[in-house]
């Protein structure tokens, strides 16, 4: 039995010896409130200045935070890691069971680095690590077919996160993701990649601890009370029908980008959207470990096999809105069944989705336009909403196929650069862009948060904050808006509670949660903290060469030609903003 | 009249644990070590999942194979453990039929639903439930 405020051990791995071995680092989990906190300080000294991401020294970090495995709705784990993807800052997290796991095996961070020589697993129970033979795995065809061996192998059902990469993590996809309990993703950046330059194919990570409270009273209270909101107006959207629903609504006010944002507005919206595939195809719900809201929404898709009569297979897929968006939006599918086949075969090989349909809509574009022709991938002619085609694309980027595939798998401006369209190649900080074309604090950021996500400091939703107001906002007064927003997430990831649970989590809701465990901490004093992570973040960005100035001579002219609900986006708007944001994080 | 958790409709649960985690809240601690209600994927989390608790049974298996006398059977059905007399065997977590009886880690001794239906509380959608056993049959 540990108590609540143990959370101090990093189990160090080193794949090259294998080696490993435990470390306690208290202070550091004390000053950084784990996640994204202590995560970003083991990132800047086990990565040494310009490492090769691909290379052994470049170390995975999984870290979790205070209120995994202690209050409902932390359900999120941390990675970080130099990304292969922007040479930068990587860090992409994820739900499933690997935040729980982590902590019931009384651990607060793992870190790996080296490189192993053969495929291999490892398998951490509590302190325990086992380095398995993972050759018989590396190569097979299916993610979810090596999450099905090692779960029937090894022991832990029930209480265990299995992590694991597809091929195109075996063959360094830049955006490759890791897929953790079948349906959720460390997905943006390419920690995949890291994966599997380190020959390791998956890890699973289990254990049985408890944890006293100092006060088990009022942990109780605080405990229900955070609990009730899941059926809350705060969460209803991802409890009803799942992020999904924001197919209509973005669709509706011309904000959903589509066909590589040549367009705003898309005619499969209705087809693809929550309410509709929750309709026809909706299977089943689950959730990740200790999250009541269960907004992971599983898809049934029954298809007949072509060449035997009476047989049939039943494919059980997630979807998201993101997916949606860069999988059938971008690219013009419009009948959710062919969006889902494309999404099973995206799964199966383990890549980020958003990624991936940003760089095949591109690549659709630039075929259109004759940049690239049919031979530079290995005949194969991509062209808008032909799902059969994409498929076959998402395999050849995922293998290396063809010279068009294999420039691809570095990520789409690489591929703009070796063929051209960089105007039309929708990048930010080299990450692909996320499914928001609301104006612009979505773009700024893109371009201005430290993982480019649409995530870090939410500019979609001021965007459509001001819309409805019809009051846009100055740019050093958007840039404010998202230095703040993503400074208060930065708490949210380091405990690591979901974003999604954000309206449940407020600053004084956390110094709250942090009581009965014994631990005082005032709001002021973690928006402090907040704040400090995000420039830490920043600080390792700019260490490894990142520069807002640089990004903002690479903007895509796309961007500029469409209009939002607040009017045309404007170059020199976006500069501004962005200018006004590295004031900020440079604290000056 | 005695009580019994029911597993009312496996299909609606969502493998949140959100069940394991109150039934180790009960001694006012957060964790897995102390639960007497398991949840677990049925081969992966597309084909759903199983739920894993006492449910009371006439003639309880676990019973029969206490060297001890520490699990007798209650009146109505299922089981009460008394601690002194259990030395932590473990052939009752072998003797349970459907896996029902886990190790408390912090007692290092089995554990089983006490039916108090606390988890059920915190089950967001209905899937487990206490009632009363009828007749003592389950």
């Amino acid at each position: 039995m540990m108590l609540a405020t143990d959370l101090s051990k990093v189990l160090y791995i080193n794949l090259t010896s294998r080696r490993c071995w435990v470390e306690e680092k208290p202070e550091l989990f004390r000053a950084w409130i784990g996640g994204t906190g202590v995560g970003i300080r083991l990132l800047e000294k086990e990565c040494p200045p310009g490492a090769d991401p691909l290379g052994p020294e470049n170390p995975i970090i999984i870290s979790i935070g205070y209120f995994n495995g202690i209050y409902p709705l932390a359900s999120k784990a941390i990675a970080m890691f130099k990304s292969p993807l922007n040479g930068n800052l990587g860090e992409s997290h994820a739900g499933g069971r690997c935040a729980v796991a982590l902590r019931m095996a009384g651990l607060g961070a793992v870190v790996i680095k080296g490189r192993s020589e053969t495929p291999v697993y490892l398998v951490i129970d509590g302190e325990k690590v086992r380095f398995r033979e993972a050759s018989a795995l590396w190569g097979m065809e299916s993610c979810s077919t090596v999450g099905r061996i090692i779960r029937d192998i090894e022991s832990g059902s029930g209480i265990r996160a299995i992590m694991r990469i597809g091929i195109a993590g075996e063959r360094m996809v830049k955006y490759a993701c890791v897929t953790t309990e079948t349906y959720r993703h460390f997905g943006r950046l390419g920690l995949g990649a890291v994966f599997g330059s380190k020959k390791l194919k998956a890890i699973q990570i289990s254990g049985r601890e408890s944890f006293k409270m100092k006060d088990p009273k009022s942990y109780r209270q605080i405990y229900d009370s955070l609990f009730s909101t899941f059926k809350s107006p705060l969460m209803k959207k991802y409890h009803d029908l799942g992020t999904p629903m924001n197919v209509l609504p973005l669709n509706a006010t011309k904000t959903l980008p589509t066909k590589n944002l040549l367009n705003e507005q898309y005619d499969g919206a209705e087809a693809l959207s929550g309410e509709r595939i929750a309709e026809n195809f909706l299977g089943r719900r689950t959730a990740c470990a200790h999250c009541p809201v269960s907004c992971i929404h599983v898809a049934a898709l029954r298809e007949p096999y072509e060449n035997e009569p009476y047989f049939y297979k039943t494919k059980m897929i997630s979807y998201d809105y993101e997916p949606i968006y860069a999988l059938a939006a971008m690219l013009d599918i419009r009948r959710a069944e062919d969006y889902l086949r494309l999404m099973d075969k995206v799964e199966e090989v383990g890549v980020d989705a958003m990624s991936t349909g940003v760089a095949l809509s591109w690549a659709t574009e630039a075929m259109e336009r004759g940049i690239i022709k049919p031979e530079d991938a290995g005949g194969l002619e991509l062209k808008w909403g032909d799902y059969r085609a994409y498929i076959k694309a998402v395999d050849c980027i995922a293998r290396r196929k063809y010279p068009l595939f294999d420039a691809m798998a570095e990520g789409v401006l690489f591929a703009a650069k070796k063929y051209g369209g960089d105007e039309f190649a929708l990048a930010f900080g080299g990450n692909e862009m996320p499914g928001y074309h609301t104006g612009p604090a979505a773009y700024v950021g893109y371009i201005t948060g430290a993982r480019h996500s649409h995530l870090d400091g939410a500019g979609y939703s001021i965007d459509q904050k001001m819309a409805c107001s019809g009051k846009a906002g100055s740019p050093p007064e958007v840039a404010k808006l998202l230095f703040d927003e993503e400074s208060v997430r930065q708490v949210l990831s380091s405990l690591a509670v979901c974003y999604f649970a954000r309206g449940a989590y407020t600053l004084d809701v956390v110094s709250k949660c942090f009581r009965p465990m014994g631990i005082e901490i005032s709001a002021d004093e973690l928006a402090n903290i907040g704040r400090a992570i995000l420039k830490a973040k920043y600080a390792f960005k700019y260490r490894e060469g990142f520069s807002l100035e640089k990004e903002c001579t690479k903007l895509p002219a796309r961007i500029f030609e469409r209009a939002t609900p607040l009017g045309m986006v404007k170059r020199e708007d976006l500069i501004e903003a962005v200018m006004a944001f590295e004031r900020l994080v440079r604290g000056d | 009249m005695p009580k019994r958790l029911s597993v009312v409709d496996v299909d609606l649960c969502v493998g949140c644990q959100c069940c394991m985690f109150a039934c180790n809240r009960r001694f006012g601690e957060s964790g897995y070590s102390r639960t007497s209600i398991h949840v677990q994927s049925s081969g992966g989390f597309e084909h759903g999942f199983i739920v894993k608790v006492c449910r009371a049974c006439a003639d309880p298996p676990c019973v029969k194979v206490c060297p001890t006398g520490a699990l007798t059977k209650r009146p109505g059905g299922g089981v009460i453990l008394n601690y002194t007399k259990c030395i932590a065997c473990a052939n009752c977590v072998k003797g349970c039929t459907i896996g029902a009886i886990f190790w408390d880690d912090v007692m290092d001794k089995p554990t089983v639903c006490v039916y108090c239906g606390y988890c059920a509380g915190y089950c967001p959608y209905g899937v487990i439930k206490l009632e009363e056993l009828e007749g003592g049959e389950a």
